[in-house]
């Protein structure tokens, strides 16, 4: 049987994730142990977070520059109303959410209504956010609350030495429930649909300014989750946290799998790209004699093989429209 | 409101227009055209580029707003706002570029926005199977968990149009659905096409094959300049009238032609030979002649090679047989640019794609082409750009306050007249002119006409495609018949009447 060719790409993020942990295996044996998958869940649970957003947003078309701000901006926002105002953790990330939801939308409206490239406004939204940040707080500020320590006390043993942190716990849920919209829900095809090809879905009757105002408030939705899980993970708000992170979010979405120019592509290949960087970076750990920036020069390689790849998948199909009789 | 007109319509009628107009600035796209679709009958709309044929159906589409007139569907006025109002109203249309997502599953592109639920989220199972259904009806039997995009573009539009059937659409118009099929996959549109015109649908059938129009269709709706020519039942319209409507504004020989002598223009003889100039199923090879002071007219319907022959001499297309010969010595023709470097210029048919640059001013695009020839690394001075413009605008009478003025804002005949600018600053050999007078009021038109005959005195070789013959007879010294992408006829002097060329082109 003939493999469908929307697997492609998801199916070379396994091979590459398989090859990277088979590697890990062969040269550390401490590698095969669940304390290493534990640990790689945890500390990527806040990027594949703002990935899961990130991913409905580039399948749309469209790229969100704002979500790493957006994740310093709600950390000092939850120190701010925990630790300031004394608001319970749980009350603070509620308002956090339906503010970075909020953010998102507004960015959508102004996106889908004006119809500017999402780039320009969400590179606004970055700037914006990340300023909005030092007038609340210039410096770092720790988060004590009786919560945020059971929070990040909160454990799930694993077989063998790994567990599972309440952070993971929640970056696993959220990719459940991408999937869910993704691939279950009319908004979830019809952000393939718009990605895939907007003047037709359009001419097929799908709402495209609604989805797309939809897709940035989901992806400010994610990303504010990610800010909450951050502060509770550190217990502790910095102006400066997360830079770059919106970078890592699309390299994670794009080695899943996802084609930049939308449309194709799977949550779970999201999910599946965060856990390569975080395996990338893991081994250069174990390794122990390599700089850190070999992480990037990897990840670096990996986007350039995968981008090659998409091109060769997408140039199949216009070549065949292009090319039939 | 006039009711004589909204009663108009019989039982047998679904969709009709009445009147209809759009207006865009400096050009009326449709003027006071009625329009007629009975049930269960397949009607062809037919008329050359500009002839109002899109704008008709995206004016009954949504996709424009109209400016005058009414559109019924069975009787009742309808004001869709964009073409899924349409679509709901049961009015589909399918493109020639399918309007579907290639991305996307064939069973996700036809049961979009229209998935069966459970508990609120999509049952594949279920939205699979009725997809299935659907092509079904059209005989269709192929995976539609693929993507839509890895199939032939017959296979695509068979989609779409199963697509449109499943959405209950009263209405389906085609719009040059054949263009990019071969001759099955014709056979298989056109008995889907029959089969849902016995069902009682009313199909709109756009096209520029005329073989196909009296293959399928029952009636025929003819529009030239953005009016309506006539209605008629296919069966009892002669081919050579229906070219006749198409491209002949009267009937009424005019013999108003150059008959230039060859004494006008006594410079040097440069001449052009294209010599069996052909590309694989884009044009078969060609050979013409082009002398300097000399006007050869190309005539020809809509997808008869005109534009083909223009872009392959012009080296925007590649040729895969035959040369170019200037003055006897073959030019390398790999790319415009080289056809520029050899002394060429086209001024294209799409203004706005291919010509202008509508953001640089009147001055930057004049001396566009100049620059391109003389290479990038050899700047014309600003007093000598300053010049040319200058000149230019005097002497070709463009109208522009100065000569900074983005191109963009000016009106089409003036655009027009800046692309001819440019070419003459760059002093060319050849110059090859695709539809020159489209789009333009009548005033500029006589002007530009004016223009062509007065760079022909001045010693340039002059290719003109054209489809309003009364253009190519007033100016052309020959004219190249083409038809199904190959040249069928010459005519020369007296020959060349609006007649004679129809019946090279119905023959």
């Amino acid at each position: 049987m003939k493999i469908n060719e929307r697997f492609y790409p998801i199916l070379a993020t396994l091979a590459v994730l398989a090859l990277l942990y088979g590697y890990g295996i062969f040269e550390h044996r401490a590698f095969s142990d669940t304390y290493v998958l534990g640990a790689l869940l945890t500390d990527n649970a806040f990027l594949i977070i703002t990935a899961v957003g990130m991913t409905f947003v580039i399948l749309s078309g469209g790229i969100d520059l704002s979500v790493g701000s957006m994740i310093a901006f709600i950390g000092v926002l939850m120190a701010e109303l925990v630790t300031g105002f004394g608001m319970h953790p749980l009350m603070a990330a509620l308002i956090s959410l339906i503010v970075g939801a909020a953010f998102g939308a507004f960015m959508g409206v102004i996106i889908a209504k004006f119809d500017i490239q999402p780039f320009i406004i969400t590179l606004a939204g970055m700037f914006f956010l990340r300023g909005v940040c030092f007038l609340i707080n210039l410096d770092s500020v720790p988060i004590d609350h009786p919560f945020v320590a059971a929070f990040s006390g909160f454990k799930v043993q694993l077989p063998g030495r790994g567990w599972l942190t309440a952070s993971a716990l929640l970056m696993l849920a959220t990719v459940i429930g991408g999937v869910v919209i993704a691939h279950y829900t009319r908004f979830g095809r019809n952000v393939y649909a718009i990605g895939g090809d907007r003047h037709s879905a359009e001419l097929l009757g799908i709402p495209v300014h609604s989805t797309i105002i939809r897709v940035y408030t989901l992806s400010g939705f994610f990303s504010a989750l990610s800010g909450v899980v951050f502060a509770f993970y550190t217990a502790s708000a910095y102006p400066l946290a997360a830079v770059g992170v919106e970078l890592d979010a699309i390299a994670a979405v794009v080695i899943g799998g996802t084609l930049l120019t939308g449309g194709m592509g799977f949550v779970m290949g999201t999910f599946f790209g965060g856990i390569i960087m975080g395996v990338i970076q893991t081994l250069i750990a174990f390794d122990g004699s390599l700089n850190s920036w070999w992480t990037k020069i990897m990840i670096g390689a990996l986007l350039f093989g995968f981008i090659v790849l998409q091109r060769l998948i997408t140039r199949s199909f216009s070549g065949m429209r292009a090319g039939a009789t | 409101m006039s009711n004589s007109a909204l009663s108009a319509n019989d039982a047998d009628t679904v969709l009709s227009v009445r009147g209809a107009g759009k207006f865009f600035p400096g050009v009326k796209a449709l003027q006071d055209v009625d329009f007629d679709l009975k049930r269960g009958e397949i009607h062809a709309l037919l008329g050359e580029n500009g002839a109002g044929k899109s704008t008709l159906i995206k004016v009954i589409t949504g996709v424009h707003p109209r400016d005058a007139g009414a559109v019924l569907l069975d009787g009742a006025e309808i004001h869709p706002q964009h073409p899924g109002d349409a679509q709901g109203l049961g009015i589909s249309t399918v493109y020639q570029e399918v309007n579907l997502v290639p991305t996307l599953s064939v069973a996700e592109n036809l049961m979009l926005e229209r998935q069966t639920r459970k508990f609120g989220l999509i049952s594949w199972k279920k939205t699979e199977a009725d997809a299935k259904a659907a092509l079904d009806t059209l005989g269709l039997d192929i995976d539609v968990n693929r993507p839509l995009g890895s199939y032939s573009v017959a296979i695509q539009q068979l989609v779409a149009i199963a697509r449109a059937v499943a959405l209950d659409a009263r209405v389906l118009i085609l719009d040059e659905p054949t263009a990019s099929l071969d001759g099955e996959e014709i056979q298989t549109l056109f008995r889907i096409m029959r089969e849902l015109r016995g069902k009682g649908l009313g199909i709109v059938f756009v096209t520029h094959f005329l073989d196909q129009v009296y293959a399928v269709t029952d009636r025929i709706t003819v529009l030239r300049n953005g009016r309506l020519v006539g209605t008629f039942v296919t069966k009892d319209l002669l081919q050579i009238d229906l070219i006749n409507h198409m491209l002949g504004r009267e009937l009424a020989e005019v013999s108003a032609h150059r008959h230039q002598d060859e004494g006008s223009y006594s410079g040097p003889k440069r001449s052009i030979q294209v010599k069996n100039l052909g590309k694989k199923r884009v044009l078969e090879p060609v050979s013409l002649d082009l002398n300097a002071g000399e006007i050869v007219g190309l005539a020809g319907l809509l997808g008869s090679g005109r534009t083909e022959l223009s872009e392959l001499i012009f080296g925007t297309q590649k040729a895969d047989s035959g040369l170019v010969f200037l003055d006897g010595e073959p030019v390398m023709l790999r790319s415009p640019r080289h056809a520029i470097r050899a002394g060429f210029g086209l001024c294209p048919e799409d203004r706005k794609q291919d010509g202008i640059v509508a953001e640089l001013s009147v001055r930057e695009n004049i001396v566009l082409a100049l620059q391109g020839r003389r290479g990038w690394l050899r700047p014309i001075p600003r007093a000598e750009q300053q010049q040319f413009a200058d000149d230019m605008i005097r002497a070709l009478g463009i109208a522009t306050p100065d000569s900074e003025k983005p191109v963009g804002q000016l009106s089409g005949g003036n655009q027009q007249k800046v692309i001819l600018a440019r070419w003459l600053v760059s002093k060319p050999i050849l110059l090859i002119l695709d539809e020159p007078t489209r789009g333009i009021d009548v005033g500029a038109h006589a002007d530009i006409i004016k223009l062509i005959k007065e760079l022909c005195d001045e010693g340039l070789a002059l290719l003109v495609a054209s489809s309003e013959l009364e253009e190519i007879v007033a100016f052309a010294d020959r004219v190249a018949v083409m038809r199904d992408r190959e040249k069928v006829s010459e005519l020369v002097g007296a020959e060349i009447t609006q007649t004679r060329i129809i019946e090279a082109i119905a023959r």
